[in-house]
């Protein structure tokens, strides 16, 4: 009998501290995951957390954590060669095929930038694939920044906001990504637009509120939810919000259904 | 086929079964209920007739054979992962129809929700053949006839209990030849058709209205009766959740296991995210997300049935005196008075 709970040995490949609490693991693994969906991690002993897919390529998967708890803290005092357990990739993943031929606004909160960054790096590779990427990207302070070289990157492609909530830095803005929204170039869209976005849940709901007050209606937005999870597949109930199980039906929604899911 | 069969007899067949079957029951625990003069009645292995509850509906449901209160998943050294072994012995199982009707929701999660089946589950479901305890009269907080659940057919065989003697009607022919030596009657297990207590369960029209439901001042008085104990779900027929844990042995050593444990959404702590983000603070909102669950959110994702049987077993155990029917009758009035409210 399959044991969908059971998860395999992969081996670090490399640690890049990204800032002071966030580091990306680069582990070896066979697993295809989608854009924006995630794996349960897990340390034998310590336990199991959720952690999404923020890049992957033939034979890795790279996983941006933040250390808070007892299984993202042992997952730290790891090093290349040394083994985390996996199974996954799980959950609905961002609708990339919708996103094609059209502009592009993405809009992150602090590590939400994380399950949106293998999605970013497409549309840079590929840059035909969308009209246009705007992107919005705060962070709490200058410690919080991650993805540094890749921020810089996506400058030379993307339409960019880069902003720290309260701190001054050079060559960024301060203040929250609500401030942005307006920014953004939504006149030259037309109807041929969808957004994204990502972080903790009340920047969600206040950037939602934003869009909308530019006219964005709520099928072109796109959110990912994090919710407590101990299983990811259906079973321990943790993540359900009414009839819907955020481990199966999410992480990602479209803001038409996400903005009924009242926990 | 019908047959009558001395509890004498019945030890006798039960003799011829333990070597391929784990016989479980509702067992009475003298002494051991909430409080020091009470007895408890929960599943447990049984190896004879005389030790199984007849008389009295157990506090605890059936549930607990398949998927206990704890479980270990895995045991591991360091970079190894091994499955717990199962029995390897068959489950017959003694069940009311409440119970044997719950078995149904435990599937739909355990088994097909997402499309994924979880082999703990699936591995015990496969060797269950069902003892249905034929169930006439019911108890004061009992309404599965108003949850559809008083009936039941799927059972391998069925027993009326008589002093010192049962009734059964073996329908699994497999246990017929256990049989050939008692006497034949005609028999067929009847249900109870009327509960003392009538429910029921109104319909939420749209989305509209769930959401003012949600946030309705009825919620509020569990705020100051409920006390989050979780008492209601652990006794549920059919509540699913868990938690999953590692634990090590001794700090010097290096094996442990994976652990699931039977969690509530009623207890603090079910929603808490790193970050220190909580999703149901209070236990008004934990108890009508439980509520909702129960009655609204479990049939609009399965469409079949509601995540009730009527057992009314966490009516029984809520040191609170808080009433499941009560409470749905109070949501009536709520989805009433939104309902009057937006038609104005
Ligand atoms: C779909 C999804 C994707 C995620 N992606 C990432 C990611 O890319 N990077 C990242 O750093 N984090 C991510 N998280 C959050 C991450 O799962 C939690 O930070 C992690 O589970 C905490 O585990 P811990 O053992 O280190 O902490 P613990 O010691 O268990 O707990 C620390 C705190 O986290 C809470 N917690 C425990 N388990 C979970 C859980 N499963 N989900 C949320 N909170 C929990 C605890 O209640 C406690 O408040 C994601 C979560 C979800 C649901
Ligand atoms: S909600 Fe109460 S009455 Fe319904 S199945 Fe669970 S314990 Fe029984
Ligand atoms: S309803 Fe009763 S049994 Fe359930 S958590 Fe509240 S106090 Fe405990
Ligand atoms: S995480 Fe267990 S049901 Fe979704």
């Amino acid at each position: 009998m399959n044991n969908i709970v059971k998860p395999v040995p992969c081996k670090i490949l490399e640690v890049k501290k990204e800032s002071k609490l966030e580091y990306t693991f680069k582990v070896e693994s066979d697993i295809k995951p989608a854009h924006g969906q995630f794996l349960q991690l897990s340390i034998p002993k310590i336990g199991e957390a959720p952690i999404s897919v923020s890049a992957y390529g033939d034979g890795w998967i790279d996983f941006t954590i933040r250390s808070v708890g007892k299984v993202t803290d042992e997952i730290f005092t790891k090093g290349p060669g040394d083994v985390l357990f996996l199974r996954g990739a799980y959950g609905k993943g961002w609708p990339v095929e919708k996103f094609e031929g059209k502009h592009v606004v993405v809009i992150t909160g602090g590590t939400g930038l994380a399950p949106v960054r293998s999605m970013l790096n497409k549309f840079y590779d590929e840059p035909d694939y969308t009209k246009s990427v705007t992107l919005i990207t705060g962070f709490k302070n200058e410690e919080g920044i991650v993805f540094k070289n890749e921020l810089e990157k996506w400058k030379d492609r993307f339409t960019t906001f880069y902003t720290l909530d309260a701190e001054k830095k050079e060559g960024w803005n301060t203040g929250f990504v609500t401030e942005f929204v307006s920014k953004v170039d939504w006149a030259s869209f037309g109807d041929n637009y969808e957004v994204v976005i990502v972080g903790p849940p009340p920047m969600m709901k206040f950037t939602g509120i934003e869009c909308g007050k530019c006219g964005v209606p709520d099928e072109k937005i796109w959110v990912s939810y994090e919710r407590r999870m101990s299983c990811a597949v259906g079973k321990c109930g943790h993540c359900r919000i009414d009839e819907v199980y955020v481990c199966l039906e999410g992480p990602v929604f479209n803001y038409t259904q996400a903005k009924y899911l009242v926990d | 086929m019908g047959y009558k069969v001395s509890f004498e007899e019945v030890n006798k067949i039960f003799d011829q079964l333990q070597g391929e079957y784990e016989i479980w029951a509702p067992k009475r625990f003298a002494g051991k209920g909430r409080y020091s003069d009470t007895d408890i009645i929960k599943y447990d292995k049984v190896s004879k007739v005389e030790e199984i509850e007849f008389k009295e509906k157990s506090d605890y449901p059936a549930k607990e054979v398949l998927s206990p209160i704890t479980q270990s998943l895995f045991y591991f050294t360091e970079d190894e992962f091994r499955e717990s072994k199962a029995t390897s012995k068959k489950l017959l199982i003694f069940m009311r129809p409440c119970d044997i009707n719950a078995q149904h929701h435990q599937e739909k999660i355990y088994l097909e929700n997402g499309g994924y089946a979880d082999m703990y589950y699936q591995r015990m479901n496969e060797k269950v053949k069902i003892v249905m305890i034929e169930c006439t009269e019911g108890w004061d907080t009992c309404f599965c006839v108003s949850m559809g659940s008083n009936k039941a057919d799927d059972y391998a065989i069925a027993v009326r209990a008589g002093e010192g003697e049962l009734t059964v009607d073996v329908k699994d022919e497999a246990f017929a030849p256990l049989f050939k030596e008692a006497a034949g009657v005609d028999f067929k297990p009847e249900f109870i058709e009327k509960n003392e207590i009538e429910l029921t369960i109104p319909e939420i029209p749209n989305k509209e209205v769930l959401t003012k439901l949600k946030s309705h001042p009825m919620w509020n008085e569990y705020n100051k009766r409920c006390i989050s104990c979780g008492s209601c779900t652990v006794a549920c027929s059919t509540c699913t959740c868990f938690n999953t844990t590692d634990v090590i042995y001794n700090e010097n050593t290096n094996v442990g296991e994976r652990k699931r444990t039977t969690a509530s959404c009623q207890i603090e702590g079910f929603t808490d995210m790193a970050g220190g983000h909580v999703f149901r603070r209070t236990a008004a909102e934990r108890m009508r997300y439980k509520v909702l669950h129960k009655f609204h959110d479990y049939k609009a994702r399965f469409k079949d049935f509601h995540m009730c049987v009527g057992c009314g077993r966490c009516t029984s155990r809520c040191p609170e005196f808080i009433s499941i029917t009560a409470t749905v009758n109070k949501m009536a009035k709520a989805i009433d008075e939104i309902i009057a409210e937006e038609s104005k």
